[in-house]
């Protein structure tokens, strides 16, 4: 308690001293935490926009290889095989598959799903169409499609379907109105109950969502599906998540970050890039407060030496110098903070993603901040303690 | 008969600095300080009276001898103990004062017992306050150091080095700085109390007026005692 007492009454009595370093603290905070909410902002932003419309774990039988149509072994000449449409194997047993990678620790939705290429027919209009058939309530989980309507509803019954903005826009079609759905030489007619926009080109100008069973009959695989989609918790645990799954199921499974490895190094490059400002913020701002206490140190020299003389031992004198470092990173941190956060507003309506100072992000400064006022003050402090009370007061070096 | 257990104690105290080749500049001080003694300790700069005082303050340790306080051998104790026998047993009155200018003039004099209780307690305010009024300044407890000229620093250090209530008070030219009137208004201070509440004190001088009003003196050459008895024995100053 006398630690903090003394500590507090020193630096009121330079206060001049005391308050240019609390601005470099406060200053230092705020770079730290407006760059983090910026760059965190961003990322969430990325990662929105890329697993908005995707899953973060697709469990998938390998496709079957192209054949060719002539199989005449008596007939040799020249050839080359083009790979035709992917077309995957039949998923064995896929209700065993879906239950066990429910059961997998990190993952929170499954949705079987049965997907492939159509074409789209609306008068004279023809689009090339990827059809995809679930289980309204579990596709929901993995893309959020009602929470990105535009028109209409999300319903998945009957020969209903749901289209993208694009595609929609298109085929001249609009909510109610039917379209024919072709593939090979099956053919289905749909209704379009809804519209969404899901931000990405890819989707909305392809998709076209109905029910599980529409999607097999229409595609060639009654009873049968193409893949299982999961979603994880954390979605930076998806790859070692998606070995598990494969593990359990023996299916070939592939994770996000496996399929988007552009997108994740360059968010580890972010990230790295970020923790390097990070790290000279905080260096510049141990530097401060460890110069300002080892000046202090050198002034009061001949009070340290008092105190000693009194009767202070030098465990009080060390957290003396101590106390000054917690409260330049605390005080620094919470104006910091509150800088960096209004920062963040201001810029906010300019930026084209949400820039949110976390509760997380706080407590993360708050921490750091407190870490590296008491580190910076350890040495001056140190000193100070050491402090040969006589030569102290007598002012000898 | 009994012997008294001297409040202060040196025996064969020696100190010398220097790496390698050393100085030595107390050569063997034996002294005995009881209860209620006033003792000057004169001798010409350079003699090691301060040396000697920050050896008995226990704010350094001598190279050879013994040094013990109201019983206790200094050369057994450890930094901690040192420290807690320093603030329990000794005041300090040093020349320039040394107020601690962030601190209030109350606070000043409530600095040793915050180091012996961990911090500044509201039951300390009053003894403060006592103190402050016995020196003539109990309309300044809330004032700063600054404000005040350099006979009441002198006097808040007074307070400040009795406000333990130690037994031993080693006072470095307390007088100093200040003016003839001054310094007799401090030194009688100091007499006070040492009648009083027998507190003993160890007075390094260089004022004769204020060794002639003590008890005894010790005179310090070349760091040997060359001299210790009443003050009319002092030859030096005829």
């Amino acid at each position: 308690m006398l630690a903090l007492q003394l500590a507090w009454r020193f630096l009121r009595e330079g206060r001049t001293q005391s308050l240019l370093i609390l601005a470099g603290v406060t200053i230092g905070i705020a770079a730290f935490v407006f760059v983090s909410a910026i760059i965190e902002g961003l990322q969430v932003n990325l990662l929105e926009q890329t697993l908005g419309s995707q899953a973060h774990i697709s469990v998938a039988p390998e496709e079957a290889p192209p054949r060719p149509l002539m199989r005449d072994p008596g007939i040799a000449f020249a050839r080359r095989i083009e790979p035709s449409e992917p077309r995957r194997r039949p998923f064995d047993q896929w209700q065993r598959a879906v239950r066990r990678v429910e059961a997998t620790d990190g993952v929170v939705a499954v949705c079987p799903k049965v997907s492939g290429s159509a074409l789209a027919y609306r008068g004279a209009a023809e689009e090339a169409v990827k059809v995809v058939g679930a289980d309204a309530a579990r596709l929901r989980r993995i893309v959020d499609i009602p929470a990105n309507l535009v028109d209409g509803q999300y319903r998945l019954g009957g020969d209903e379907a749901v289209v993208g903005t694009s595609l929609a826009e298109k085929l001249g079609a609009g909510v109610g109105d039917p379209i024919r759905v072709r593939s090979g030489d099956r053919e289905s007619v749909l209704r379009i109950v809804g519209i969404f926009d899901i931000g990405n080109e890819m989707v909305n100008g392809r998709w076209l969502v109905t029910s599980l069973r529409n999607a097999q009959t229409l595609l060639g695989r009654v009873g049968d599906i193409t893949e299982i989609d999961a979603r994880v918790a954390d979605v930076y645990e998806a790859e070692r998540i998606a070995r598990e799954v494969e593990a359990r199921t023996g299916v070939p499974t592939e994770s996000w970050m496996e399929r988007n490895r552009d997108l994740l190094t360059g968010l580890r490059s972010q990230d790295a890039s970020t923790t390097m400002i990070r790290i000279f913020v905080l260096l510049a701002v141990a530097m401060g407060i460890a110069s300002v206490l080892s000046v202090s140190v050198v002034q009061r020299r001949g009070q340290i030496g008092i105190l000693r003389a009194v009767g202070t031992s030098r465990a009080i004198v060390l957290g003396v110098f101590l106390w000054q470092g917690v409260l330049f990173g605390l005080v620094g941190a919470l104006l910091g903070a509150l800088v960096g956060a209004l920062a963040g507003e201001l810029i906010e309506s300019s930026a084209l993603f949400d820039i949110t100072v976390t509760p997380r992000l706080l407590l993360t400064a708050l921490a750091v901040s407190l870490a590296t006022g008491v580190l910076a003050a350890y040495l001056p402090a140190r000193r100070a303690a050491r402090l040969d009370p006589a030569a102290a007061i007598r002012g000898d070096e | 008969m009994t012997i008294t257990p001297a409040l202060l104690e040196l025996e064969g105290v020696r100190k010398s600095y220097g790496d390698g080749v050393k100085t030595e500049v107390l050569h063997g001080i034996d002294l005995r300080v009881q209860q209620g003694d006033l003792v000057a300790l004169v001798g010409p700069s350079g003699s090691g009276k301060s040396t000697l005082l920050n050896l008995i303050g226990l704010l350094d340790r001598p190279t050879e001898g013994r040094i013990a306080i109201d019983g206790q051998a200094a050369e057994q104790l450890d930094d901690r103990a040192l420290t807690a026998l320093r603030g329990d047993k000794l005041g300090f009155i040093f020349q320039s004062h040394h107020l601690l200018p962030g601190l209030s003039v109350l606070e000043n004099v409530m600095l040793p017992s915050a180091a012996s209780h961990g911090g500044f307690r509201a039951g300390m305010r009053a003894p403060a306050k006592e103190l402050l009024s016995a020196m003539g300044l109990g309309d300044r407890v809330g004032a700063w150091p600054r404000q005040l000229s350099g006979g009441m620093q002198q006097r808040v250090a007074v307070a400040r080095a009795l406000m333990n209530d130690p037994p031993l008070v080693l006072a470095d030219e307390p007088t100093g700085n200040l003016d003839t009137e001054t310094s007799n208004q401090v030194f009688d201070l100091l007499r006070q109390r040492n009648a009083e509440r027998a507190t003993a004190f160890l007075i390094v001088t260089h004022d004769p007026a204020i060794a002639r009003r003590c008890d005894r003196v010790v005179e310090l050459v070349d760091g040997a005692i060359v001299y210790e008895g009443g003050p009319s024995g002092m030859k030096s100053w005829d």
